[in-house]
């Protein structure tokens, strides 16, 4: 797990799993006093017997509906496992965000093959689109789904389980050689939509992009990112989720961590370890261990939030 | 269908002869630049004013050619081409808009 922050585990295997919300196999992180742990490989069977209290949701990502190369020629397939996964969970989480690239080519019955599946889950889905899901001439499959009550091209912020959730777009209007672009309409209204909230507030943003620049030779970052993250200084919990780089990797700032999900679709390879970052090909065995999704319990006036990363096989 | 009259009829033999020879000289003006591992190969590729360049992308993943003000091509998936002829000189810096680290320069005398 290249890429992790990780400290000191101080924390004994009882305690892993009094955090536990995830009857799977995954890296736990827990959040204690804003500075994360990573708290080891779990093992599913003693994982399953605890639940924690508090609000716990779900992050899927990357779903890319459509993509049928070798890197995993049923890209559809695999998001029904990641589908089944959720709905074996045994505490129902509240609800699920979706970190875009839902389609590979933003085709029509890619969107409605993908919302068939996803709605299995029968949760609430927030989405944010990913590039792949701005391709269609007249960019307006996505909206059509998805951007109803939003704002410019799809940002939207809500409340749950006391936490304020902004969801944002930072695919659309790319310069060239730049990275991921949030553009000023869009902070304008981040600035005001957090104006007046207690710090207190646990805030989650998500975006496709990271928000943190995590390899800029391949366009891993957001180029205004580092504004978002100026608007959120004060807040006494900050989590930033992300999608994008089809992989597991967390930072830590201050009161702010950073986190990326993986692809139910396709792995991609760790920054630099190969000449692009264009779907890595893998040993059908090895696959659906690089695929997953991600749970996110927090609770209340503690806190303390945990990211379970969970592959779809371990 | 409509019935040709005999003066269209010769125009179009006529076409039919000119065709091979138009073509061929197209092929001279023809250049390519091939997207793989996201990169633009060439990076920079030097042509004269007529020539058409063809973008094909290679990779498994969708990309797009845009230079801003100029040129916009759709959504590339894996094979698919692109093709813009150049009637004016300059430089013509391009990008993906989707990995828009991917940049190239075609300059056009």
């Amino acid at each position: 797990m290249s890429g992790h922050d990780h400290g000191e585990d101080g924390v004994s295997r009882r305690n892993v799993l009094e955090c536990m919300t995830w009857a799977g196999t995954g890296v736990l992180w827990t959040i204690t006093g804003g500075v994360p742990r990573s708290l080891g490989i779990i093992d599913s069977a003693e994982a399953a017997t605890a639940a924690a209290p508090g609000m716990t949701f779900l992050q899927i990502s990357d779903s890319h509906v459509g993509f049928d190369k070798p890197a995993n020629p049923n890209a559809l397939g695999t998001l029904e496992e990641a589908v089944g996964k959720i709905n074996a969970m045994p505490t129902k989480p509240s609800f699920m965000i979706h970190t875009g690239d839902i389609t590979h080519l933003s085709k029509a019955s890619e969107f409605d093959n993908a919302d068939r599946i996803i709605s299995q889950s029968k949760l609430d889905v927030h989405y944010v689109p990913g590039e792949h899901d701005f391709l269609d001439e007249e960019v307006k499959f996505y909206r059509e789904r998805y951007g109803r009550g939003t704002k410019g091209q799809g940002w939207y912020s809500f409340d749950a389980g006391g936490v304020h959730f902004i969801g944002l777009v930072n695919v659309v209007d790319l310069k060239g050689g730049g990275l991921g672009n949030l553009g000023a309409e869009q902070l304008a209204w981040l600035e005001d939509d957090l104006r007046g909230k207690s710090k207190s507030t646990p805030v989650v943003l998500f975006a496709h992009i990271p928000l943190w620049t995590v390899y800029p030779e391949w366009g891993w970052g957001t180029e205004d990112g580092g504004r978002a993250l100026e608007y959120v200084k004060g807040f006494g919990s900050v989590t930033v989720l992300n999608g994008h780089i089809h992989q597991v990797m967390q930072k830590v700032e201050g009161n702010v961590t950073f986190h990326t999900a993986r692809s139910t679709a396709f792995p991609q390879p760790a920054p630099g370890t190969a000449p692009s970052p264009g779907p890595m090909k893998v040993e059908d065995a090895k696959l659906r261990s690089m695929l997953g999704v991600a749970s996110i319990n927090f609770k209340q006036n503690e806190q303390r939030l945990a990211i379970i990363d969970t592959p779809l096989q371990s | 269908m409509k019935i040709l009259n005999r003066r269209d009829f010769s125009v179009a033999v006529a076409a039919a002869i000119l065709l091979p020879v138009t073509t061929a000289r197209a092929d001279d003006n023809a250049m390519e630049v091939h997207i793989d591992n996201f990169v633009f190969q060439p990076a920079e590729l030097k042509i004269k004013v007529g020539t058409t360049v063809t973008w094909t992308n290679r990779d498994d993943i969708p990309h797009t050619v845009v230079s801003a003000g100029k040129f916009r091509s759709k959504a590339l998936d894996t094979d698919d081409k692109f093709s813009f002829t150049f009637t004016d000189a300059g430089d013509y810096k391009y990008f993906c808009s989707l990995h828009p680290h991917m940049t190239g320069m075609i300059k056009v005398e």
